[in-house]
């Protein structure tokens, strides 16, 4: 029986998202928060691994009250339980500081129920860093496996995990040691549509929700805006570029215009004939 | 933390089959534009099996001193040995500044190597500077989802250290004969102590023009309205004999693979020719395909702001456009290929 753990995000869709170009700031009022796209697939996963294998699928995530929402989403998609952290302390984290506090939640829950695997998703859609993940495997000095896009096997019983690991030019099968982190890739399992059952289950769903002083061994200093090390000192609209040469006239024009554009490069074109 | 025992700026050097990755050299040609600001040493950090030959070209592309971690062990690429070498190296000498390109090797060792030290990590990164009296290092990023530029700093913590995109900074033209100094260094370290063991690397070689390396990119967007309506891109690349590209909307939406996505969470690319079809062009995506000798821009909104960053734009439906230009384009050519008969 397995005990997997998905560290999860609520993100505002940065899609939507407007900003207010006199300050430089996100207008979180026009963006919907929604649970971070590439952790469905992290939680997808962990759900296959436990119809696999048998077991409990976690979820665990940081962030204000209303990321309860997120970790319904996750129940829909087959997670067991849902863990949030909620607490002022932990606002204004980097990677750094994100990790830690992940990491001290992760310590309550395997005293409970020992945390055999954990999968995050590959990045967050608005911090686009993928720190956290090898961040939380460092801290429990268990082995990081990033770039996870197929889980070939898991063996509790000989403490081992194989998976595919994507490279720029193909990939690498791996064996690490359980317990492990992975990160996966979005191409590592598609999210179906939620069965009915588990939106049932969703709607009437009551996550474990754990203030700093819920946790243990916690050294205040480590976290939120003051146990991290980055900070952001300026944010900019990067300077316009000039732009270019409309081509105007109605469409033949135009596109004998771009022809002509294009046909300037003509050598590039010529190489790749038959010739 | 005394800072002034922290001084130099480090590239971590990717190797791999032999060959060291571009976008090490290209931070080499960075880092040394940060050294010399600081008038201190660039030095490549260089783990792998027999990979000592090639500290020559790190000093070719401008480092003054290469660290050298030559061992069995390092064969393979794993988090916890490359890391244990790196945490052993910065101990002993004490960097201002860590450069590592953001690959999947690079991002996976810094997130680690920062975690451990601690330190502050600034990810992806597409500007660098340094502040010349106090070394503080200026890394620049899209942030929120790459619609505006964030300038991140580590004030408390040395040494600094961000992952870089690959083709955003340039490397130096390549100096031959330049010397610098050979420090070899090696650790403790058994296979027993490394719980990950890679047991094949599969090579997989696609047919297509990987957008990378490609000379003409046909990149499309969710103008384009759906899958099929995308498949405008894939003709009009077949045409030019390009690769093609897609906006992150489009790879999200699922109507095209990520290993065509251009932008800072997919690849930057810098062709001879870009054209961008249907394409808004947010800064996620801009920072991705900027350097593009000649962009030419097709979007039905006039607003788009893909316009302000293209040598030449059209307003209008690509619908319309891209098939004329196909149909104009054989036309042309089927002529030329005649009169050099």
């Amino acid at each position: 029986m397995l005990h997997i753990v998905a560290c999860i995000k609520q993100v505002p869709d940065t899609k939507i998202i407007k900003m207010n170009p006199k300050t430089n700031t996100m207008d979180r009022r026009t963006a919907p928060a929604i649970l971070n796209p590439y952790d469905a697939h992290a939680v997808e996963e962990a759900v296959r691994l436990r119809e696999r294998y048998g077991g409990t699928v976690s979820v665990l995530t940081m962030g204000p009250p209303p990321a309860v929402k997120a970790i319904k989403k996750c129940i829909e998609i087959g997670a067991d339980e849902g863990y949030l952290i909620t607490d002022r302390r932990f606002a204004g984290a980097d990677t750094l500081a994100t990790s830690y506090a992940l990491t001290k939640a992760l310590n309550k829950i395997s005293k409970e129920n020992p945390v055999d695997l954990i999968i995050c998703g590959k990045m967050s859609i608005d911090g686009d860093t993928g720190q956290v993940g090898p961040g939380i495997a460092r801290r429990l000095d268990i082995p990081p496996l990033t770039s996870v896009n197929k889980v070939i096997e898991i063996n509790k019983q000989e403490g081992k995990a194989i998976v595919q690991r994507k490279l720029e030019d193909g990939y690498e099968v791996v064996q690490s040691t359980l317990p492990c982190l992975f990160s996966v890739e979005k191409t590592i399992n598609e999210v179906p549509y939620a069965p009915f059952p588990n939106m049932l289950k969703a709607a009437k769903y009551n996550p474990y929700i754990w203030s700093v002083d819920d946790l243990e061994d916690v050294d205040i200093k480590q976290l939120g805006l003051k146990g991290s090390p980055t900070i952001v000192s300026k944010v900019w609209a990067p300077p316009k570029p000039e732009g270019g040469t409309m081509l105007e006239g109605n469409r033949q024009e135009q596109v004998e215009q771009l022809l002509s554009v294009l046909l300037e490069k003509k050598e590039l074109f010529m190489t790749k004939g038959e010739s | 933390m005394d800072f002034q025992d922290y001084q130099g700026v480090w590239v971590f050097i990717e190797e791999k089959d032999g060959a060291i990755a571009p976008v090490s050299l290209e931070l080499l040609g960075a880092g040394r534009r940060l050294a010399d600001k600081r008038g201190v040493e660039l030095a490549g950090v260089l783990i792998g099996d027999h990979i000592k030959h090639l500290a020559k070209t790190l000093f070719e592309y401008g480092a003054d001193l290469a660290y050298v971690y030559d061992d069995p062990i390092f064969k393979h690429y794993r988090t916890e040995s490359f890391m244990k070498a790196l945490l052993d190296c910065s101990a002993k000498y004490k960097p201002e500044i860590i450069l590592y390109g953001a690959t999947s090797t690079g991002k996976d060792l810094a997130s680690a190597v920062a975690t451990d030290l601690p330190t502050g990590l600034t990810a992806d990164t597409t500007e660098l500077d340094v502040e010349e009296d106090t070394g503080l290092l200026l890394a620049s990023r899209p942030a929120f989802g790459g619609n505006i530029m964030a300038t991140i700093l580590c004030k408390k913590y040395r040494p600094q250290m961000a992952t870089v995109r690959a083709k955003v900074m340039k490397a130096l033209p390549p100096e031959s004969g330049r010397l610098g100094r050979v420090v070899e260094e090696s650790i403790l370290l058994q296979e027993e102590d490394i719980r990950t063991k890679v047991l094949e690397i599969v090579k997989e070689t696609t047919k297509k023009v990987r957008i990378d390396e490609a000379d003409i990119i046909v990149a499309g967007g969710k103008g384009l309205g759906s899958a099929e309506g995308f498949q405008l891109v894939h003709q009009l690349a077949e045409t030019l004999g390009g690769a093609v590209g897609a906006s992150r909307d489009v790879v999200e939406a699922g109507w095209v693979e990520h290993a065509h996505q251009v932008g800072q969470t997919g690849v930057t690319v810098t062709p001879k020719i870009y054209i961008a079809i249907g394409i808004s062009g947010a800064i996620q995506h801009i920072v991705g395909m900027k350097n593009s000798s000649l962009i030419i821009a097709i979007n039905k909104d006039p607003q788009a702001p893909i316009f302000e960053s293209c040598h030449y734009g059209i307003v209008g439906d690509a619908f319309e456009i891209v098939p004329l230009l196909i149909d104009r384009f054989q036309e042309v050519m089927s002529k030329e290929g005649v009169s050099h008969v």
